[in-house]
């Protein structure tokens, strides 16, 4: 179920707004909000709590009516969907949660068929697909248990089970790991990475975890007051000079006093196996200071920014940063 | 006053202890039927009609939704203020429309139901109010119907807390039916005034005192019970 179509727009917010209140006690939690989110993608909204952020992903399956704008699902209008089509076209739309939100009535097995029952699905039908759907998240042997007797991973796995079970194309993602520690955030990432990848979903999360952004999202957006800062694929955005996402997904912490040039460096994939740093110190006899550096390995790809202090005249320091750039580094010169 | 070395006391004790425990059995039986089925939706009603509630838009209007939230309110407090002895009086032309009379074990099942009816609905409240709104936003994501989210996730998440409140009803009625017994419902309530009380019989006082002692003890280890079988949290 690969999309044909990838890179064409599967979520289209434009120009939304939502108040809450009146008068001097109205909050504007969404300010003329514009996204959009291709076919296959994985989006990342990141803030602050009281950005917004809730508010703008439940407008996706309207949960949250906004007062004015338009919000396209699948070439869908939502905003104004009501009754029997909005209900069919929620079944598109599957929604994580960060607690949860399992009954702990039922089963496993019955939690996910509960998705099944929604859609009419006979008894059979419920039954093979739940199986099917908890092996694919890894809940094989779980059925029958409730869902008090499982981990905080196991129910976010149940969740997206059953999310997932009445095969949307997309699937939101409302804080689902915060509530997770790091080790098993991890794992619920790659499951959402993996079965985004298999399944060809499209996945739009709301966190406050820049993690969450570094390992799975192919896009993201900043959120503040209700505003939507930036936004755009990761890479891009970590490439483009004073990028807010840049500075919070590899803060460097304040820049010291020092009578030498500084430089930032962004790695994005494209070094991982040069010793930029070794090789800059060695062709241009610059004692390369490194002031702070936040790197990882993502997905087997080193990614991150390194703050240099570079001593030297101003010819030898504009040839290191001329040669950095020549070898496709993004290189912003800050003092 | 009774004959206790009478041959057949023991024997007539019994006998009268035994059909008023069936006539309180039938009475209790029956107002808990109307009970549970009228308390259940009041107090379905009750949750999902207020302000933000799944009805609050009901039949797609706010104001019937408030109206019939703000009703449902007023008649449950009236309902629970009434003292149970003036409410029977005050339903006695009610009860004799229903059932023809207002004497016997089928007339006290008027008052009853109409007692147990706001008694259960607000336990009913206050467990289906403990269910997590998520679990309700969960099942609109889904795409459920608001009668699948009323039954399947807010009833259904509240069956442990309904156990109770359907044990501490049936208390309720058991204490409520020996008072409808006194005034001619039948019942051991009937048996402990007429022959305890009028005739000065302190065995058949202490029987039906046993009994009784007895019988709430069961049933309200039956709803612990049931509840703890029934909660998987």
């Amino acid at each position: 179920m690969i999309p044909a179509t990838t890179g064409s727009t599967m979520i289209s917010v434009s120009r939304v707004s939502k108040t809450y209140g009146s008068g001097a006690a109205a909050v504007r939690a969404l300010d003329d909000v514009s996204l959009s989110v291709s076919r296959g993608e994985i989006f990342g909204v990141v803030g602050q709590s009281g950005a917004g952020k809730s508010t703008l992903i439940r407008t996706i399956n309207s949960l949250e009516r906004p007062d004015s704008g338009s919000v396209l699902v699948d070439g869908r209008e939502m905003t104004t969907l009501s009754g029997a089509e909005l209900r069919a076209a929620r079944h598109n739309i599957g929604m994580i949660f960060q607690h949860f939100n399992l009954l702990s009535s039922r089963t496993v097995q019955a939690n996910v068929e509960l998705s099944l029952e929604i859609t009419g699905a006979g008894r059979p039908a419920r039954r093979a697909r739940a199986l099917e759907i908890l092996e694919l998240v890894g809940l094989h042997g779980k059925a029958q248990a409730y869902p008090a007797q499982l981990s905080g991973g196991q129910k976010q796995r149940v969740g997206i089970a059953r999310a997932l079970a009445s095969s949307p194309s997309v699937l939101l993602s409302d804080e689902a790991t915060s509530a997770l520690d790091p080790e098993t955030t991890r794992q619920i990432l790659d499951l959402i990475r993996e079965l985004s990848k298999d399944l060809g979903l499209t996945v739009l999360l709301i966190t406050h975890e820049m993690d969450v952004v570094k390992r799975i999202c192919d896009s993201a957006a900043v959120m503040s007051g209700g505003r939507i800062l930036e936004q755009g694929p990761v890479d891009q955005l970590l490439t483009t000079e004073k990028s807010l996402l840049g500075q919070a997904l590899f803060p460097l912490g304040e820049i010291p006093e020092t009578s030498s040039a500084v430089v930032e460096i962004t790695f994005n994939g494209v070094t991982t196996d040069r010793p930029v740093i070794a090789q800059l110190a060695r062709k241009h006899g610059i004692d390369v200071g490194i002031l702070g550096a936040a790197v990882e390995t993502i997905h087997g790809r080193q990614t991150g920014r390194t703050r240099l202090e570079l001593p030297g005249d101003e010819l030898t320091v504009a040839g290191a940063v001329e040669d950095l750039r020549s070898q496709g580094l993004f290189v912003e010169v800050i003092k | 006053m009774i004959d206790r070395n009478d041959p057949y006391f023991w024997a007539d004790l019994l006998d009268t202890i035994l059909k008023g425990t069936g006539e309180t059995f039938y009475t209790v039986g029956l107002s808990l039927l109307f009970t549970v089925i009228f308390g259940l939706a009041t107090g379905v009603l009750l949750v999902a009609t207020e302000a933000g509630g799944l009805l609050s838009k009901l039949f797609g209007s706010r104001a019937l939704g408030f109206f019939v939230n703000r009703v449902l309110d007023v008649v449950v407090n009236i309902g629970r203020s009434v003292p149970f002895i003036i409410l029977m009086i005050l339903l006695i032309p009610f009860t004799r429309l229903l059932t023809g009379s207002f004497i016997g074990p089928t007339a006290a099942i008027v008052p009853l139901t109409i007692a147990g009816i706001p008694f259960f609905a607000r336990l009913v409240e206050i467990g289906i109010r403990e269910v997590p709104v998520g679990l309700v936003e969960a099942a609109q994501s889904l795409g459920a119907t608001r009668w699948t989210i009323l039954t399947k996730v807010m009833v259904a998440e509240a069956v442990p807390a309904l156990a109770l409140g359907l044990s501490t009803t049936v208390v309720g009625l058991i204490g409520y039916s020996a008072m409808v017994g006194a005034v001619g419902g039948g019942g051991l309530g009937d048996v402990a005034f007429r022959y305890g009380y009028q005739r000065y019989s302190p065995e058949y006082m202490f029987g039906v005192v046993i009994l009784l002692v007895l019988l709430v003890q069961v049933f309200q280890s039956l709803g612990n019970f049931a509840a703890r079988r029934l909660s998987h949290r």
